[in-house]
């Protein structure tokens, strides 16, 4: 069992706990965006950095989701170096996507008054992978996937085009964190599975042409736990 | 490119062949469909996913992920032209322009006769011969359009060296002949090391000093203990050939005059740490040094310099060549991994380090080719002799590729230490046209610039560390006062926009926008506060990025801030 110093209380963590879960643990705020306990760790939004030092090294901004505790260290959750990295990162994201509540809860907390950075046109899709990973993490099938490199990265279905392994069980939709992916258009009524129960279907934005039951998704719901509303629209 | 029209067997057997492998064949899979058909349709795609157990979704990404590999068809022939620093630099602005009156074609697009597809691409390794072009599979250096239509096959880098220790078999032997290679003490290291045995190579590896050449210059005798005494199976080697840094050849050059001396490290390297199975990963822009390295593999497997019980030292090692796809992110040692593994090449969260958790999660050592060919040297002629090179900090001979404008580009070894001033103006002949020198970008696009006033900082580890600068990759990019240096800061930007994987934001989000300030400054359009958001975005890149790539993405623009701040604030130099 490990002993580490975070924010200058010396707390105790099982074996293997990331600096991120210890956190979590002792109620101490980390601000994340890739972060979902039920994936594994991705390291990719960088807003859970942490300053970690292991004396004589100098400290070190380190991501506290994928840091192990390690016996000794010194972690500071709030300092200046990590206040500073979580703001440009914030603003940074902002520029894309100006008006999610998520990001605009953050960017108060921060200080971000002023976004810098203009993006030709907004996109609610910040690139953050949760989908992807749920739907092969989770879901185990992979539907979908992010393509290109750097800014020109999407998330797609095969070729552009509709994915056939879709099982249209709105995992995706409920993980997206800034609401990119919406359930709607309801315009059909018969089984997801092809079964013969008929219950209503909306259109999958991504896949485009397969349809989830609205009951599936309150299911999901509960089963992970959100509260986040989820828009579907209904005739 | 051209679909190739004597493959013995059919793509579907071809397929059959690989499937037990699995994922990892993806990419294998990819290029050969690529180089056979123009592109990959979803069919192909699907036939390729039902052999090897991929998901569809999971191809698109990876074929969307190399720049090599296109989802449509584009025209029979391929021109890349490069417009890194150093091409652009030396006219591969005015090249485009060329090609455009004279094939009218843009980047991006097919003449209309359909034959041409033109595009512009990041660093060929070709630098010393700028501006520079890959016609299909031929490099083309000084290229112009009637170059780049009917590609000549004259390339040839020249190769400086006042005492031959890398290089000394370069250009003396038959790069594919065995038999030369063994006339030239060829393979006295790896035999010298059967008879030390596994310990004390690594032993003497660590007493050599020897640091990595890829750039990080990391000890390379701590991560070959580390997979030596990393207690899982099997263990791997990888050789880095996947150069991609700007204005860096040295790797090319080595692979393509002195082949067998890197299969040579490999196999001390397999020999010490108990590794069977290498890899070497050269990028896809060097078709040329893949076919070389092929045909070296085969002789050693022919001549028991590979296979099972190796010149009967009861040693078993296998070598494998995979192709990059178009991809500088796949030079950083995990992204090379996943790449290998048939996934988008991410790079990975570290830890754990490769020693434990490298190539299909097993203990790797993965060196880069120049490390490779220095392990060869070190096993011939000792640990004394090869600290007789070098400096106590930076032990062993260096190679440099200078480029850009300077008399004399080409690969200089270097092996009693000498200072930036005297590899430029002593050996490398000086300025080109005895122009003033504006400055040197050091180290590649993840290097620094140094200014002339500072040109007396000795080329060692040390010493660039000392004056807050890096040896990198040994990448020299000379910069005369002729040079728009604003071109060269919007080049780097989009070197670094267009090859960050993504994966995390301040590299996705700050390389774009980094890019766009630096078109901006090049159009002489910087406005207020620009300086301080590229100072921002560059440090948060720097110090949250999660891999080297994005760590270093604002190394040479956050340099080049200090040593001239006003071109930032719009002021003209």
């Amino acid at each position: 069992m490990p002993k580490l110093t975070i924010n200058g209380s010396e707390i105790q963590v099982p074996e293997g706990r990331s600096v991120l879960e210890a956190c979590r643990e002792h109620d101490i705020p980390v601000p994340t965006l890739c972060y979902h306990p039920a994936l594994e760790p991705y390291g990719a939004c960088r807003l859970c950095m942490v300053e970690a030092s292991s004396p004589p090294r100098p400290p070190r901004l380190v991501a506290s989701c994928v840091h192990p505790c390690e016996e000794g260290a010194v972690i500071e959750t709030d300092s200046e170096a990590v206040r500073k990295s979580r703001r440009t990162t914030i603003e940074l994201l902002l520029a894309g996507a100006h008006n999610d509540p998520m990001l605009l809860a953050l960017a108060e907390e921060y200080g971000v008054k002023e976004i810098r950075f203009t993006l030709p046109e907004e996109d609610l899709c910040v690139l953050c992978g949760l989908c992807v990973r749920a739907c092969r993490e989770i879901v185990g099938v992979g539907a979908i996937s992010l393509i290109n490199r750097g800014m020109a990265r999407k998330v797609s279905t095969p070729f552009q085009i509709a994915s056939s392994t879709c099982i249209a069980c709105g995992t995706c939709v409920l993980i997206c964190p800034t609401d990119a992916i919406k359930l709607k258009d309801i315009t059909h009524f018969h089984s997801v599975h092809g079964s013969d129960s008929e219950f209503e279907r909306v259109y999958c934005q991504i896949c485009d042409d397969v349809d989830l039951s609205p009951v599936v998704i309150q299911d999901v719901d509960v089963l992970i736990g959100t509260t986040i509303e989820k828009e579907v629209d209904r005739d | 490119m051209k679909a190739s029209g004597d493959n013995p067997i059919s793509y579907e057997s071809f397929l059959q062949q690989i499937a037990n492998r699995g994922r990892t064949m993806l990419l294998p899979a990819l290029l050969e469909a690529q180089a056979r058909y123009g592109h990959i349709s979803p069919e192909v795609a699907g036939a390729i996913g039902a052999a090897l157990c991929v998901p569809l979704a999971d191809i698109t990404g990876v074929i969307e992920f190399y720049g090599m590999l296109y989802d449509r068809p584009t025209a029979e022939t391929i021109i890349r032209v490069c417009t890194s620093p150093t091409c652009s630099s030396q006219g591969a602005q005015t090249l485009l322009k060329e090609l455009d009156q004279s094939l009218v074609v843009t980047p991006g697009h097919a003449t209309p006769d359909g034959k041409h597809y033109l595009e512009k691409t990041e660093c060929l390794g070709l630098c010393d011969q700028a501006p520079t072009a890959l016609v299909d599979l031929a490099a083309v250096g000084r290229a112009n359009s009637a170059r780049i239509l009917n590609p000549p096959g004259d390339f040839h880098t020249a190769i400086y060296a006042d005492t031959p220790v890398i290089t000394r078999r370069c250009g003396k032997v038959e790069p594919t002949s065995l038999a030369n290679f063994l006339a030239h003490e060829g393979f006295a290291g790896f035999h010298n090391a059967l008879k030390l045995g596994a310990e004390e190579i690594c032993s003497r590896v660590k007493d050599s000093g020897l640091l990595g050449r890829g750039g990080a210059a990391f000890s390379t005798d701590i991560k070959w203990e580390g997979a030596a005494s990393a207690s899982g199976k099997p263990k791997y080697i990888v050789c880095n050939a996947d150069e991609s840094e700007p204005g860096t050849f040295k790797d090319r050059v080595l692979l393509e005059n002195d082949p067998f001396a890197i299969l040579e490290g490999m196999l001390i390297a397999g020999f010490a740490i108990g590794a069977e199975k290498g890899f070497i990963y050269i990028r896809g822009e060097y078709p040329r040094v893949q076919q070389i390295f092929q045909q070296v593999i085969d002789a050693a497997y022919e001549n028991g310099y590979l296979g099972e019980d190796i010149q009967g030292a009861e040693f078993n090692f296998d070598v494998e060549l995979r192709s990059g796809g178009g991809a500088y992110i796949c030079g950083e040692e995990t992204a090379l991994f996943e790449s290998i593994e048939g996934k988008r090449g991410y790079p990975r969260l570290k830890p754990p380090f490769p020693t434990t958790h490298g190539l299909y999660q097993k203990p790797t050592v993965i060196n880069n080719v120049e490390t490779f060919a220095n392990v060869g040297v070190i096993m011939r002629i000792g640990v004394e002799a090869y600290r007789a090179y070098g400096s106590p900090g930076s032990s062993g001979p260096w190679l440099f590729c200078l480029s850009g404008d300077v008399e004399n580009p080409g690969l200089y070894e270097i092996t009693q230490p000498i200072t930036l001033r005297e590899l430029i103006y002593e050996r490398g002949g000086g300025v080109r046209d005895n122009a003033d020198l504006q400055a040197v970008l050091l180290g590649g696009a993840a290097g620094k610039f140094v200014s002339p006033a500072n040109l007396d900082v000795r080329l060692t580890q040390e010493d660039t560390r000392a004056a807050g600068l890096g040896l990198g990759s040994g990448a020299v990019v000379v910069l005369s006062e002729h040079a728009d240096l604003r071109q060269t800061f919007a080049d780097l930007g989009h070197f670094f926009a267009h090859e960050s994987c993504g994966k995390c934001y301040p590299c996705q989000l700050g390389s774009q926008r980094q890019s766009e300030i630096l078109d901006r400054v090049a159009n002489h359009e910087a406005l207020p506060g620009d300086l301080e958001r590229l100072q921002d975005v560059g440090w948060t890149m720097t110090d949250a990025s999660l891999c080297g790539l994005g760590q270093t993405a604002a190394s040479a623009v956050l340099s080049a801030i200090e040593l001239w701040p006003d071109i930032f604030q719009g002021g003209a130099l």
